[in-house]
C-alpha cells in the first residue's frame, strides 16, 4: 500500500462519484422536505453537506488541485459549528414543546 | 476733489477688532438665549447691555481714529464662476455714523429695558432677542456689498417679528408680528430683485465696484431707474412708507423698549441707510427721486393726520415715526442725502426718548396706554415729564432743539426743489407740533382720569429707566448743533459726510451746489418755527385752556374725525383688496387642489402599498416545510435558468 490517496481515489471513475454524490444530495433534499422530525431534518442537511464534500474530494484528486480538499475542511468546521448551534436550538424546542415536530413551530405567520 | 470713495489701503487694525463689533452682541444673544432660565433678569440685562457697550466702545474708537475709507475682507463667502461675493465690511463715514447710532442708542435702550422688563418672566429671552437685533443691524450697516446688507436686512425683519410677538400668549400681538413680517416680505422681494438687477447690470454686488461702474453711466437710463425703483420698494417696506406702512403702528404690540429700538431708532432707518449707501444709483435716476419725494411727502402728511386722532399713546408715536420717516424720504428725493441722515440721527434721539418716556408713563400707569385715562402726570413723573417735553419740542421744530435744525434743513432743500412739496412739508410740521403737544397735554396736564388704584400706584421710574431718558434728552436738545444751518456757521456733519457723495456730486453738480441767500433762509426758518409754535398754541388752547377731551368709544364722532380715527380705513381696505382674496384663493386651492388632487394621490400610494402588503402576507404561512419547498424550488429555478439561453 505505498500508493498515495489521490491515486486510490482515481481507481474509481469520476462519473460514479458524481452519481453517488447526486444521489446522496437528493436523498438529503427529499429528507429535509418530507420529514417532520427536526433531528432527522438536521441529519439530512448533514447528508447534503457531505455529498458536496465527496464531490469536492473526487474532483480535487482528479485535477490534482488541493484547493478542493482545503475547502472540505472548511465545510467540516462550519458543519461542526452548525451542529452545535442547531442541536442547542432543538434541545430548547424539545424542552418547551416536549416534541421536535417542526410543524408545531408555525406560530410565526400572518 | 480728492478720490476717497474707493478704498485706498487695507484696514489699519487687526481684523479681530472689526469682527468683534457684531460678534459681541451675538455672544450676548447666545449666552442669554442658551442660559435663559438660569440667569436672573438683572444678570441677563447686564450681559445684554455690556455686549452692546463693548461694540459701542469699538465703534467710538474707530470713529475717533478714522482716516480713510477701507474695506475689511473676512473670508471669501460665495464664489461661483464670475460671481464673487467676499464677506467683507465697509468702514466709511456712513457706516461709522450708523454704528455709533445703533450701538449708542441701542445701549441706552438695553439699560432702560433692565428696569422696564424687571417684572417679566422671560427677561433672558427678551435680552437675547434684543442682542440678536443689534447684531443684525450691525451686519446690515457694516456689510461691504448688497448681499451682506440683505443678510442684516432679513435679520432685523426676523428680530422685529420675534420682538413684536414677544408676549406671544396674546393672539392679536402675534397677528401684529405676522403682519410686520409679511409686509416686510413684500418690500424684501423688491429689494432682492433690485440686487439681481444690479448684478446683471454691473456684474458685481460689491459697493465699491458697482458705484464706480455706475458713475460712468448717463443720467436717466432705464436700467438704473428700474434698479432704484426696486430698491425703493424694499426701502419703503422696511421704513414704513406708503403704501407699506401699516405694519409699523401695529408693531406697537411689542414691549415699549422694542418700539423705541426697532420702530424709532434703528430698524426703520435701514431703508434710508440703503438709499444713502446707493446714492450714486439714485442720483442717476431722477424719475425715481421724484417718486421718492412724492411718496415721502404724502406719507409725512398722511401719517400726521392719522396721528391727530389716536388715543393710544404709542400709536400716536408710531404714526409720528411714519410721518418723520416720510420727511427723511422727502429729503432723499430732493437729493439732500446728508440732510436725510442728519434727520435720521436727531429723530433717533428724540423718538427713542419719547418712546422710552411713553414706556415710563405706561410703566407708572400699570400698563395703561389710553391717553383718555391719563392726565396730570407731571407731578408724579417729573423727570419723565421734562425729558418728554424736550422730545416734543425737538420734534415740533422749536429752536434750539435738534429737530429744528434737521427739519429746517430738509424743508430748505425741498424749497429749492419744489414749492408744492415744501408746502406739504410745512403743513405737516404744523400737524406734527399739534398732535405731539396734544399727547403731551393729555398725558401730563389737567386732572388725573384713571382709576383710584392706578393713582395710588403712580411712581417715577427707577434710575435704570430715567438715566437713559436724561441722556437721550440731552442729545435731543443739543444734537442739532452737529450740523448747524449755514447762517449759523457750517454743517460739521455735512462736511464729514461729503466724501460719500463725490460720485453723485460729479454726476449732478447742480443739485448740490445751490446756495440760498440768507434772507430766504431766515424766512424759511421763520415759517417752520411759526408753524411749530402755531401747532403748540392750538393744542394748548384746545386741550389745556378749553380742556377738550377725546371722544369716548361709544359716542359719535364727526365724519372727518371718524375717518381719521379709523386711519382712513386703510387696514380694512387692504383686508378687502388683498388679504381676503388671497384667503379665498388659498381656501379654494386647499379644497380643490389639496383635498381634490394631492391628497387622493398621496393616500392612493399608501392604499396600494397597504393592499399589496395585505395580499402578500398570506405567503407567510408559518409552516417550515412550505418555506423549505419554496426555497428548493427557487434554487432549482435559479440553476435551471443557467441552462436557458437568453
Amino acid at each position: 500500500m505505498d500508493q498515495n490517496i489521490p491515486q486510490v481515489i482515481q481507481t474509481v471513475p469520476l462519473q460514479y462519484y458524481v452519481f453517488f454524490a447526486t444521489a446522496l444530495f437528493s436523498i438529503g433534499v427529499l429528507g429535509v422536505l418530507t420529514r417532520r422530525n427536526a433531528i432527522i431534518i438536521f441529519m439530512c442537511v448533514e447528508l447534503m453537506l457531505n455529498a458536496v464534500n465527496v464531490l469536492l474530494t473526487a474532483f480535487s484528486a482528479y485535477r490534482a488541485d488541493p484547493n478542493g480538499q482545503v475547502f472540505v475542511f472548511f465545510i467540516m468546521a462550519v458543519a461542526a459549528a452548525e451542529v452545535a448551534v442547531g442541536l442547542a436550538i432543538i434541545v430548547m424546542i424539545y424542552r418547551n414543546l416536549q416534541n421536535t415536530d417542526v410543524n408545531l413551530l408555525n406560530r410565526l405567520k400572518f | 476733489m480728492q478720490e476717497t470713495v474707493i478704498p485706498a489701503a487695507g484696514a489699519p487694525y487687526s481684523t479681530l477688532l472689526y469682527v468683534l463689533i457684531p460678534l459681541l452682541p451675538f455672544l450676548g444673544f447666545l449666552i442669554n438665549g442658551l442660559l435663559n432660565r438660569r440667569l436672573s433678569g438683572t444678570v441677563a440685562g447686564l450681559i445684554g447691555s455690556a455686549t452692546v457697550l463693548g461694540s459701542f466702545a469699538i465703534s467710538v474708537f474707530l470713529f475717533l481714529n478714522f482716516q480713510y475709507q477701507y474695506t475689511v475682507t473676512l473670508f471669501d463667502w460665495i464664489s461661483v464662476g464670475s460671481l464673487q461675493i467676499p464677506f467683507s465690511y465697509q468702514i466709511d463715514q456712513l457706516s461709522l455714523i450708523m454704528l455709533l447710532l445703533v450701538t449708542g442708542v441701542g445701549f441706552l435702550i438695553h439699560v432702560y429695558s433692565i428696569g422696564y422688563m424687571h417684572h417679566d418672566e422671560n427677561v433672558g429671552k427678551f435680552f437675547s432677542f434684543l442682542n440678536l437685533f443689534i447684531f443684525s443691524m450691525l451686519v446690515l450697516v457694516l456689510g461691504a456689498n448688497f448681499v451682506i446688507l440683505f443678510i442684516g436686512w432679513e435679520g432685523v425683519g426676523l428680530c422685529s417679528y420675534l420682538l413684536i410677538g414677544f408676549w406671544n400668549k396674546n393672539t392679536s400681538y402675534n397677528n401684529a408680528a405676522k403682519k410686520a413680517f409679511i409686509i416686510n416680505r413684500v418690500g424684501d422681494l423688491g429689494f432682492l430683485l433690485g440686487i439681481f438687477l444690479i448684478y446683471l447690470t454691473f456684474d458685481s454686488v460689491q459697493y465699491a465696484e458697482v458705484f464706480q461702474k455706475a458713475s460712468t453711466l448717463q443720467i436717466g437710463t432705464m436700467t438704473v431707474t428700474a434698479i432704484t425703483l426696486l430698491l425703493f420698494v424694499g426701502a419703503a417696506g422696511k421704513s414704513a412708507q406708503l403704501p407699506l406702512y401699516t405694519w409699523l403702528p401695529d408693531a406697537m404690540a411689542g414691549p415699549t423698549p422694542v418700539s423705541a429700538l426697532i420702530h424709532a431708532a434703528t430698524m426703520v432707518t435701514a431703508g434710508i441707510y440703503m438709499i444713502l449707501r446707493a446714492n450714486v444709483l439714485f442720483t442717476l435716476a431722477p424719475h425715481t427721486l421724484e417718486v421718492i419725494a412724492i411718496i415721502g411727502a404724502a406719507t409725512a402728511l398722511f401719517a400726521a393726520t392719522i396721528g391727530l386722532a389716536q388715543n393710544d399713546i404709542k400709536k400716536v408715536l408710531a404714526y409720528s415715526t411714519v410721518s418723520q420717516l416720510g420727511y427723511m424720504f422727502l429729503a432723499l428725493g430732493v437729493m439732500g442725502y446728508s440732510t436725510s441722515l442728519f434727520h435720521v440721527l436727531t429723530h433717533a434721539f428724540f423718538k427713542a426718548l419719547m418712546f422710552l418716556g411713553a414706556g415710563s408713563v405706561i410703566h407708572a400707569m400699570s400698563n395703561e396706554q389710553d391717553m383718555r385715562r391719563m392726565g396730570g402726570l407731571r407731578k408724579a413723573l417729573p423727570i419723565t415729564f421734562i425729558t418728554f417735553l424736550i422730545g416734543c419740542l425737538a420734534i415740533a421744530g422749536i429752536p434750539p432743539f435738534s429737530g429744528f435744525f434737521s427739519k429746517d434743513e430738509i424743508l430748505l432743500h425741498v424749497y429749492e426743489h419744489n414749492k408744492v412739496l415744501y408746502a406739504v412739508g410745512l403743513f405737516t410740521a404744523f400737524l406734527t407740533a399739534f398732535y405731539m403737544f396734544r399727547l403731551l397735554f393729555l398725558t401730563f396736564f389737567g386732572e388725573f382720569r384713571g382709576t383710584q388704584e392706578q393713582k395710588h400706584h403712580l411712581h417715577e421710574s427707577p434710575a435704570s429707566m430715567t438715566l437713559p431718558l436724561i441722556i437721550l434728552a440731552i442729545l435731543a436738545a443739543v444734537g442739532g448743533f452737529m450740523n448747524a444751518p449755514l447762517v449759523l456757521g457750517k454743517g460739521y456733519l455735512a462736511d464729514y459726510l461729503a466724501p460719500l457723495f463725490t460720485y453723485s456730486q460729479r454726476l449732478n453738480p447742480a443739485a448740490f451746489g445751490a446756495e440760498v441767500d440768507h434772507a430766504t433762509e431766515y424766512m424759511l426758518i421763520g415759517l417752520s418755527v411759526g408753524a411749530g409754535v402755531l401747532g403748540i398754541l392750538l393744542a394748548y388752547v384746545q386741550y389745556v385752556s378749553r380742556g377738550v377731551r377725546p371722544v369716548e368709544d361709544g359716542e359719535s364722532r364727526g365724519f372727518l374725525e371718524n375717518l381719521i380715527y379709523h386711519k382712513y380705513y386703510i387696514d380694512e381696505l387692504y383686508n378687502a383688496l388683498i388679504v381676503r382674496p388671497i384667503m379665498w384663493l388659498s381656501r379654494g386651492l386647499y379644497r380643490f387642489v389639496e383635498q381634490g388632487i394631492i391628497d387622493p394621490v398621496v393616500n392612493g400610494f399608501g392604499r396600494v402599498t397597504m393592499g399589496g402588503g395585505q395580499l402578500l402576507r398570506y405567503v407567510q404561512t408559518g409552516s417550515v416545510e412550505t418555506y423549505l419547498i419554496l426555497m428548493v424550488v427557487g434554487i432549482v429555478l435559479v440553476l435551471a435558468l443557467n441552462f436557458v439561453k437568453f
